[in-house]
């Protein structure tokens, strides 16, 4: 350690700087492949946000402000849970009740098993995927800026089903 | 064509999503947007009275799917919340001014209302905890919003008892599931109706009146409420002293009893001493308050005991197979002064906040003479005090009334004494604020205060108005037969509910 | 016997939550109570050797298309994973708040002992 918070040695930061693509592409994985496999939204965006989380124990937090600031992570979670419920009301249009699976009933049955299947369920999944991964890096984000100065707490609010 | 009941919690919950999305710069839109959202809540609060329905969520018929349900009972509450919910935010859009980050606070407010009227309309314990939890959160996280230390303090006992509150909750639905094999609130009474009560049921009754209470704040479970109301800004205590306490805790403790395990002689009395014991207890504790706000939430304290000894006391009457007439007497009072308390409890808090925000303090020692600084909060808050104490033209009158009544009829003659007695303990606490608040002299520090207009005094004399025109509800009979006896009628029918859910599908 | 363990687990948070004076520890005593929930609703649903609740080509009666009993039978519930995963979500929220609560008041008070953060009284 050289200078306190600026990250840890050079072997971690080669190290992390490797495996954050591959956590990034799996917690991409595991959101789009929810209705499949085990996982989903909410375990896929809290492996997207362990990358960044680990990017943050590796190089500091300055360095990931830089990358993801909090305004834009702060708008893209509410963007997430904005897409959750968009899906809900589309529902309603389409398919006469909140939630109701329109695009699996009337345009899009796909083949069971099958990436595509399925209909609004893997919507929803990117949709709370985006949420969680973007509300819990905000968590561990501000929690760390917490330890050292006053500053406002990114409240939780949970929206998964 | 089912009503679309999931837009009582899709408008708040989208509203609160979008409301970030403007940040910091947008705070007009925002405030405005929140405004709307909250306005249009009250307005379908208002198209649904009246009505009945069930919503399947998905188009997933009840045994598995979730399943909203709107009877009597959830109108009424929707339509307090709706009513309490528009005019705290209404004041809020000037109040919270003096606060940095107001998005948040809006989106956490809309997110507090959109948990509350999920928690009413839900037809399935566990979406019910659910909701709950989202209410309780955005509470906590209210609570602590102005981030002083008295702030944080209290925000972290109301979190720590307000967690194991909804873990018990959270128990007891485990419980339930595992021993009738269902989720839904109208099965389960069936289940329970067919089978009776064994061993796990029975903990798991005791397990949700336990959790309920602590939400409720009833007597031994009451610590956390005299911190965490005062703590919050005066919108919030209105809210969580107007309506919060009452969805998590009456309403759910009253629907779980009710209308799943059915009423029986143990809970009635239950509840008639948790009732009895919050009344008295609440009355002394608030007489020897000096900080204002905290002796309005003593008070609520005692006012909840008023309407769970009233539902009590409506349940015992018909677990003896009492007269039917006079248990739902009992109920209507106690309903009655749900919705009058819900009403002038927060018209009492916004005012204390009025006084807060032009004075500076809460203490009641270093005020005084306020009357003629600030007419239009010393107008709302003597009609509210009026209320409460049960003056007789005023709302609170009436609801002690019929449960002064109702406890007579039914030879709890000591009841009625109570009753009466904790009226005149409120009433002695209520002069004590006209008296070190709007009369008497003006401390030199005070002259140079003035009143802040706008917003927060419509909101305060609309509340006002309300609290004088809520005698109507029960003595013009098309008003009570369309609003409150519905609400009574859901939970004297008990567990007709079940029946009534699955038949109506 | 399992279901007791559970239930002592429980206790153990409860009486955690209640007794210590250490804000961390209580916070921890709550998160024990919920997971021993947690665990109890999975109990709920378990079957020992039980197969994956997917219902398959398999699994359909080939002449009324209804879920043959030997899957009902054999399958673990479904339904209590799906109420674990949303209150671990839940749980996690009230964690993340709990916590920042407690840095904040550690910020204020500097001390996490609760018997010396007492400027609330009455």
């Amino acid at each position: 350690m050289i200078d306190g918070m600026k990250g840890m040695t050079v072997i971690v930061k080669t190290i992390s700087s490797w495996v954050k693509l591959l956590i990034f592409l799996f917690g991409i994985y595991i959101v789009l492949f929810g209705h499949l496999t085990p996982g989903g939204g909410f375990a896929g965006g809290i492996i997207l946000a362990s990358s960044y989380v680990l990017l943050m124990f590796a190089y500091g937090r300055e360095f990931v402000e830089a990358n993801l600031p909090l305004g834009l992570a702060s708008k893209l979670d509410s963007v997430g849970a904005f897409l959750f419920a968009l899906v809900a009301i589309l529902g309603f249009a389409f398919g006469g009740a909140f939630f109701a699976n329109f695009l699996y009933q009337n345009y899009l049955p796909g083949e069971s098993l099958r990436l595509i299947s399925a209909g609004t369920i893997p919507l929803s999944n990117i949709a709370i995927g985006l949420k969680v991964g973007a509300s819990l890096f905000l968590i561990i984000l501000t929690l760390s800026i917490c330890c050292h100065y006053e500053a406002g707490s990114e409240e939780p609010n949970d929206d998964e089903e | 064509m089912s009503i679309p009941l999931p837009v009582f919690v899709a408008v708040p919950l989208v509203t609160a999503f979008l409301l970030p999305i403007f940040g910091e710069r947008g705070k007009r839109i925002a405030t405005l947007l929140a405004n709307l959202a909250t306005a249009s809540l009250l307005g379908l609060a208002i198209a649904v009275i009246g009505k009945s329905g069930v919503y399947e969520i998905g188009n997933w018929s009840i045994p598995l799917g979730i399943n909203l349900v709107l009877d009597g009972l959830s109108s009424l509450m929707l339509l307090v919340i709706g009513t309490v919910g528009t005019a705290a935010m209404l004041f809020s859009a000037r109040y919270m001014e003096q606060y940095t980050a107001k998005a948040k606070y809006l989106s956490l407010f809309l997110l507090m209302i959109a948990g509350m009227n999920g928690v009413v309309l839900s037809g399935d314990i566990f979406n019910l905890f659910v909701f709950l939890e989202i209410a309780s959160i955005a509470s906590y996280a209210l609570v602590g919003f102005g981030c002083g230390a008295e702030e944080l303090e209290a925000a972290f006992k109301y979190m720590v008892l307000g967690s194991i509150a909804s873990i018990f909750v959270l128990f007891a639905v485990g419980l339930v599931y595992g021993n009738t094999g269902s989720l839904n609130m109208a099965y389960i009474g069936k289940a329970i109706q067919a089978s009776g009560l064994n061993l796990g049921l029975t903990f798991a009754l005791s397990l949700f009146i336990a959790g309920f209470s602590l939400k409720a704040a009833l007597v031994p479970f009451h610590a956390w409420l005299p911190d965490a109301h005062p703590s919050a800004p005066a919108p919030i205590s209105a809210m969580l002293s107007g309506v919060l306490i009452k969805t998590l805790g009456v309403y759910a403790l009253a629907r779980i009893l009710f209308n799943v395990f059915g009423i029986s002689l143990h809970t009635g009395w239950i509840l008639v001493i948790l009732g009895l014991t919050s009344m008295v207890a609440g009355a002394f504790l608030a007489l020897g308050q000096w900080d204002l706000k905290r002796l309005l939430a003593y008070s609520s304290i005692s006012q909840i005991g008023y309407v769970v000894l009233g539902i009590g006391l409506g349940g015992l009457i018909l677990a003896r197979g009492g007269n039917p007439a006079w248990a739902s007497l009992a109920l209507l009072g106690g309903l009655f002064h749900l919705a009058n308390h819900s009403v002038y409890k927060s018209l009492l808090f916004l005012t204390s906040g009025s006084v807060e925000m032009s004075t500076g303090t809460r203490d009641m020692r270093k005020m005084g003479g306020l009357g003629g600084k600030l007419p239009f909060t010393r107008a709302a808050c003597t009609v509210a005090s009026a209320s409460v104490a049960g003056v007789p033209p005023f709302s609170g009158f009436w609801s002690k009334l019929i449960l002064v009544i109702a406890a007579v009829q039914a030879h709890f003659i000591w009841v009625a004494a109570v009753i009466v007695f904790v009226s005149l303990c409120t009433l002695i606490m209520y002069l004590k604020v006209q008296r070190h608040v709007f009369l008497g002299e003006l401390p030199k520090t005070l002259k140079q205060i003035r009143e802040h207009r706008g917003a927060m005094v419509v909101a305060m004399i609309s509340l006002a108005c309300l609290c004088i025109l809520m005698c109507l509800l029960v003595i013009i009979p098309s008003l009570r037969s369309s609003i409150l006896d519905p609400a009574v009628k859901a939970l004297v029918d008990g567990l007709e509910y079940s029946t009534k859910v699955i038949g109506t599908q | 016997m399992l279901y007791a363990l559970c239930f002592l687990l429980f206790m153990i948070g409860l009486y955690c939550a209640i007794t210590k004076k250490n804000m961390v520890k209580i916070v921890i005593g709550i998160m024990v109570m919920e997971y021993a929930v947690n665990l109890f609703l999975i109990m709920l649903g378990y079957r020992t050797n039980g197969i994956a609740p997917i219902i398959g080509k398999g699994d359909l009666n080939p002449e009324t298309g209804q879920v043959l009993s030997s899957f009902i039978n054999g399958s673990v519930d479904p339904l209590p994973q799906a109420l674990v995963l949303t209150s671990i979500v839940i749980s996690l929220g009230s964690l993340a708040l709990m916590i920042s609560l407690c840095i904040r008041i550690y910020g204020k008070y500097r001390t996490f002992d609760i018997t010396k953060i007492r400027r609330l009284r009455g």
